[in-house]
């Protein structure tokens, strides 16, 4: 076994790639949470078409979108492996644990939360990521020229309210996965230091409320303003 | 104070193993837990049955063989090793469950006794300096930052006693390894090997079957010394690294 290898396939190694996609995602998350935000423009949706446009279209984009699947495979894939050998570490449980009395909910349930979070993705990648991909898709006309009409399809998704109580349930799982994810990712990189880690600590909290918030928010806002 | 103890009975590694339930009357609250389960074992002597047997040596809190799974917590509910634990510490009428620490690279030997051999042989794999240091130096003769020396010392207080490994949900050894690797790597003497060290006691570790880490602290909240996960992270860094720019391909 190579040295690579040997590494990537050790215990420490692992977790650095669990550390190194999971802080990938959570860049990603900051494009896309900033991105949807045009929704919330009020010009009828002509901003959020024409970036919707540019994600599919753009050289850039369409590599780092490459890296963010990766990313999620690799999380996902790897999540499962240490899940294997951490269940095998332990073979016979205990009668009697207080766990609740050592660490928090979401970080002894990171995979449960993951696989809910992962349920999530394929769901949404379907309404919207497959529809601006492979689906028919109604035109627009700006005067800077014909769209695919994306705004409408989130539109008429989310005034569907079943739809868009799973959004803010599944935003709420995002949130309790982050809440561990962020600083944890820090520490498994080793980046652990008196200065910086109660910042870290703070602004993975901040950012785990405060972007499946935002998330969150969208489909809210969508299905009361189709109310109308 | 009356209790109700129950307690994991095994009679090798081989059986499957079940509880069984003890009613001890009469037990003084200032007692330490393991004197209890002494007065357990000498009242089951007289009725010629076999003994609990468990893990214990110093009960002075320093040497890190005793270990016990009590109550859903490893040393139970206070945090301190088992032979530091008092009877205090629990109420008249309480029942008590007792386990062995649950873990593959912990084979259960007999009862609540489990084979922690794979420290050893974590510690065998690099925890150690085997350049000649000579006898005890003089104070301050090999100049050392008095905080560089405090937290090779909180490093270097574990005992080797397996409560992280227990209470930890994926039977990780990493802040067992952790302390060992960081107690060198930050003193001159640990140099010489200091990459080598890191490369072979993880992987060490990982082929002893211990789970990795999620950073859930309940190793760090439930050890007895209250090591700190930030030796985790030097773990990581020195690994890292160590894999990195070692000569070992």
């Amino acid at each position: 076994m190579s040295w690579v290898t040997k590494t990537f396939s050790s215990t420490l190694g692992r977790k650095l790639l669990m550390a190194l996609t999971g802080l990938f995602l959570i860049i990603f998350l900051i494009g896309h949470v900033s991105g949807n935000m045009l929704l919330f423009k009020g010009d009828g949706g002509q901003a959020f078409n024409e970036y919707a446009d540019f994600m599919t279209t753009n050289q850039l984009v369409k590599a780092l979108s490459y890296l963010t699947y990766i990313s999620i495979i690799a999380h996902v894939v790897y999540a499962i492996i240490l899940s294997v050998v951490n269940k095998k570490a332990r073979p016979v449980g205990y009668a009697e644990v207080k766990a609740s009395s050592n660490s928090s909910w979401n970080s002894r349930n990171m995979g449960v939360l993951g696989t809910i979070i992962l349920i999530f993705i394929v769901v949404h990648l379907q309404n919207f990521w497959a529809q601006m991909h492979w689906g028919s898709i109604p035109m627009v006309t700006y005067e800077s020229g014909e769209y695919r009409d994306l705004y409408a399809v989130v539109n008429l998704a989310f005034s569907n309210i079943g739809l868009v109580i799973l959004y803010v349930v599944a935003m709420a799982f995002l949130g309790f996965h982050l809440n561990h994810g962020f600083a944890s990712a820090f520490q498994t990189l080793g980046l652990n230091h008196k200065k910086y880690t109660p910042a870290i600590k703070f602004i993975g909290s901040a950012f785990s409320i405060l972007v499946p918030a935002l998330f969150a928010s969208m489909p809210i806002y969508i299905y009361f303003s189709s109310l109308n | 104070m009356n209790l109700t103890l129950k307690v994991w009975r095994q009679k090798n590694n081989a059986d499957k193993g079940s509880f069984n339930n003890y009613t001890l009357t009469g037990i003084s609250e200032d007692m330490s837990f393991l004197e209890m389960l002494d007065v357990l074992n000498e009242e089951l002597s007289e009725k010629n049955e076999d003994p609990v047997h468990f893990d214990h040596d110093c009960r002075e809190g320093i040497c890190g063989m005793c270990s016990l799974y009590i109550n859903g917590k490893p040393h139970g509910p206070q945090q301190t090793t088992t032979c530091q634990l008092h009877m205090r510490s629990f109420k008249d009428g309480d029942t008590i469950v007792i386990e062995p620490w649950r873990a593959s690279a912990f084979p259960v030997v007999k009862d609540l006794v489990v084979d922690r051999g794979a420290f050893d042989r974590i510690i065998q794999a690099g925890g150690y300096v085997s350049v000649n240091t000579g006898g005890v130096p003089d104070a301050n003769e090999i100049p050392i930052p008095k905080r560089i020396a405090d937290e090779a010392f909180d490093a270097a207080t574990c005992i080797g006693c397996g409560a992280c490994v227990a209470a930890c949900k994926n039977a990780s050894a990493m802040l067992f390894t952790s302390a060992k690797i960081s107690q060198l790597a930050m003193l001159p003497q640990g140099q010489v090997e200091r990459k080598e060290r890191a490369e072979q006691m993880v992987a060490q570790m990982d082929a002893e079957g211990f789970g990795a880490c999620t950073n859930t602290g309940a190793c760090s909240a439930e050890c007895p010394k209250g090591i700190s996960l930030t030796n985790i992270a030097r773990m990581n860094r020195e690994y890292f690294s160590a894999v990195a720019s070692s000569e070992n391909v």
